[in-house]
């Protein structure tokens, strides 16, 4: 990639970053919530995997880390969603964090629903940059003709 | 001990996906650890199913009430399609305990298979049409990456025809929740039901119907779009064609034909006869496709299609008796024909191969497999005291007693037809002579028998369920009376 | 008259799934069928001159309600996108796969499955 091309993504990644933390945190108040701020968190990464190569962005996430962040993410949705079983009038996903009338429209409102959207834009974006990243391992391993892979697992029977 | 039903209608979804994502977490290297956690989530889900067994009631997500927010209903149809996925689900879990054993990522199968169950679980509880879509959609994609799992070159080939045409019915079953939403303002089923009562069925909502019936009988595989299912059943390993074959095209498919045609938009005799006709092809062409095959397992995807289409039949003549015949056999079929693909991965398992030329006298060998896949066969082909005679003779006094003289002759020339089939696989796999090659065969692992004799005692508990009164306000008739009685509750 | 310009769509992409041989335009070709299931489910919400589904912090809720576009449509297409988006992925990753096992990309050399 040329030099224009990897400065302006180095000063992009940060702002491409935060914006996609402030549609998953505001989420119950504008457009956006966990799915698409998931993918724009993820979408970050994404930019770093195609400019600097993949191990400048598997430095930072490895396959492993996403990948268990990815089943953390949701299993958090989840626990929240007991937890309202448990603490008020017994109901799954019951939102139990009441709302004042003062505090509509402001951001720690609306309950348990931007603990939600933080766990579901965990789960997005970790999900997202593991699909791409796996797809383009795959890629590197074709072209490099009759080498064994060492970029991504080669077991018989490994989902991809 | 008593669980309320707001509870324990939301376990049934919450439970396979939260250790599913366990089992993803913790199980990488430790398979153990992933076999017994998907197994005590199958047996807490069997518990909670006959728990559930006589509890109605629905659960809003969230507290929102009915007209804004999401429902789910437990009502007696739900609870005899529950029971079945989750008991065929047990027994499939404990074969797969030694049958994943050749395979390095055993621990994405549970959570993978854990998936499956989660989106089954939901499609059965839905209460509304889009989260019917979604879980759905959720089983499906399970089902797709499952029937790929061995990554050999008809796994993937397989794999590839079933999504594609998956995509395209699920495709055509948002184009029908679109009209609907558009022309009668709600999603919920209740709503949809009793709008359309009231204004009855115009021609947008005609075409709706037809794109519904057209994406779920993709789904349950229905003779003019089966043909995936002849390659993804084989192909896949044997614990998930069981589930494939057994569960999911009779809970994603049977299920809701028969809820959207009877309790949703309200039965007319020009649906009722389309289904007869669609049974009616399935029926035959199933049958007779299944006898020229060699292979045990396509040979057996086959019959499945036959099988759906009597089911279908059933549903199609509207009368409870005929209702009653059908839910009967889809108890009965997801019984004997997981069994029975349980015991062609037996076969293929100890053999390596699933060609009926190549295999003879199997049963000196292989003793449990041979003598459950007898009872199977018996059941399957509608031999007298087994289950499957039952349920074949209330189809077809139903067809008599409403006059289809010509839909119940049929339906007795197929059963001739499945016998002939069933009996040459019985002869050339496990009664003939041993050949040379497959001498030195080791008898089944252990969890794998547990596991077929598990299917075949439920098969011989079901013959005797007939004795019980069908008709009775007990799992089968209840679930008939919330077809026939047309109402939402 | 936009309806019938997503069932085109829907057409387009339906014509490409039965003629094309390489797998990969199999795939885009369900997209580009996704993408007008999905524009025909949005399109079902809309109002003629109708204002974004979002309540200001001084709005009246019953005017709100009257002049606003359904959100619902909205909701659903977003979750259909997501699951879209699965489904692609996993497609993808069969192409991939399938390119390795059989060396080729055309639909119709890649049948061992018959009868």
């Amino acid at each position: 990639m040329s030099l224009t091309v990897r400065t302006v993504a180095r000063w992009l990644k940060g702002p491409i970053l935060l914006f996609g933390i402030y549609m998953v945190l505001y989420g119950h108040i504008t457009p956006g919530g966990g799915f698409g701020g998931g993918v724009v968190i993820a979408l970050a990464f994404i930019l770093i995997t195609i400019v600097s190569g993949e191990s400048a962005s598997l430095h930072l996430f490895s396959k492993g880390v996403s990948s268990r962040l990815d089943s953390v993410g949701l299993l958090i949705f989840l626990a929240l969603g007991w937890l309202g079983t448990w603490w008020a009038s017994g109901y799954f996903f019951n939102n139990f964090i009441a709302t004042p009338e003062t505090a509509q429209f402001t951001l720690l409102s609306g309950g348990i629903m931007p603990m939600e959207n933080i766990a579901l834009g965990l789960k997005v974006a970790s999900a997202l940059f593991l699909v791409f990243t796996v797809l383009t391992a795959f890629q590197i391993v074709e072209q490099e003709a009759g080498e064994p892979a060492d970029t991504e697992d080669q077991h018989q029977g490994d989902k991809p | 001990m008593n669980i309320d039903v707001q509870t324990l209608i939301p376990m049934f979804v919450a439970l396979p996906l939260g250790m599913s994502l366990l089992i993803q977490l913790v199980a990488r290297r430790r398979h153990v650890l992933g076999e017994l956690l998907a197994i005590i989530a199958m047996l807490l889900l069997t518990l909670m199913s006959c728990y559930a067994i006589g509890h109605k009631g629905i659960y809003h997500l969230g507290g929102w009430p009915t007209p804004i927010g999401i429902d789910m209903r437990l009502d007696d149809l739900a609870i005899l399609l529950l029971l079945v996925i989750n008991v065929v689900g047990l027994a499939v879990a404990l074969y797969s305990v030694d049958y994943m054993r050749r395979f390095t990522a055993s621990s994405h199968f549970y959570g993978l298979f854990l998936l499956m169950v989660t989106g089954m679980n939901g499609v059965v509880l839905a209460g509304d049409l889009f989260n019917l879509y979604v879980f759905l959609e959720v089983a499906a994609i399970a089902s797709y990456s499952l029937v790929a799992f061995g990554c050999a070159h008809e796994e993937l080939e397989a794999s590839f025809k079933y999504i594609v045409l998956g995509s395209l019915s699920s495709a055509l079953i948002l184009i029908g929740v679109a009209l609907v939403y558009g022309i009668t303002g709600t999603l919920n089923m209740a709503h949809i039901a009793s709008r359309i009562a009231q204004t009855g069925m115009d021609a947008p909502l005609l075409l709706a119907f037809g794109l519904f019936i057209a994406g779920f009988s993709f789904k349950s595989a229905l003779v003019p779009f089966h043909a995936w299912l002849p390659d993804a059943h084989p192909s896949a390993p044997a614990p998930v064609s069981a589930m494939l074959s057994g569960v999911l095209i009779k809970a994603i498919g049977i299920y809701v034909l028969a809820r959207l045609a009877f309790n949703v938009f309200g039965v007319t005799e020009s649906e009722l006869s389309l289904l007869r006709w669609l049974g009616l092809l399935s029926m035959v062409v199933g049958g007779f496709l299944a006898a020229g095959q060699k292979d045990i397992k396509r040979l057996f995807a086959y019959s499945s299609i036959s099988q759906v289409g009597f089911m279908v039949l059933g549903l199609g003549l509207g009368s409870p008796l005929g209702i009653v015949g059908a839910l009967y056999h889809l108890v009965n079929h997801s019984m004997f024909k997981s069994l029975l693909f349980l015991n062609a991965g037996a076969v293929e398992y100890a053999t390596g191969t699933r060609d009926l030329n190549k295999l003879g006298g199997l049963n000196q060998k292989l003793p449990i497999t041979g003598a459950t896949s007898l009872i199977g066969s018996m059941s399957i082909a509608g031999v007298p005291p087994f289950s499957g005679f039952w349920s074949k003779l209330i189809i077809v006094l139903a067809c008599i007693e409403g006059g289809f003289y010509g839909f119940g002759v049929a339906a007795v020339l197929v059963s001739i037809v499945t016998l002939a089939y069933q009996l040459k696989v019985q002869r050339m796999a496990f009664f003939a002579s041993l050949p040379e090659a497959l001498k030195g065969l080791r008898r089944e692992p252990p969890m794998m028998a547990l596991a077929m004799i598990l299917l075949a005692a439920g098969c011989i508990a079901l013959s005797f369920a007939v004795l019980t009164g069908l008709r009775d306000p007990w799992l089968i008739g209840a679930a008939q009376q919330v077809l026939t009685m047309g109402v939402f509750k | 008259m936009i309806y019938s310009l997503c069932l085109l769509l829907i057409l387009v992409g339906l014509y490409g799934v039965v003629v094309s041989r390489h797998t990969l335009k199999i795939v885009v070709s369900l997209l580009i069928m996704n993408h007008g299931v999905h524009l025909l489910l949005l399109l079902v919400g809309y109002r003629q001159g109708g204002s974004p589904p979002i309540v200001d912090p001084g709005s009246v809720i019953s005017e709100f309600a009257s002049g606003a576009v359904d959100p619902l449509p909205q909701a659903m297409v977003l979750t259909a996108i997501v699951i879209g988006l699965g489904v692609l992925a996993l497609m993808v990753a069969l192409c991939v796969r399938l390119y390795e096992r059989y060396g080729t990309f055309d639909v119709t050399e890649i049948r061992r499955l018959r009868g």
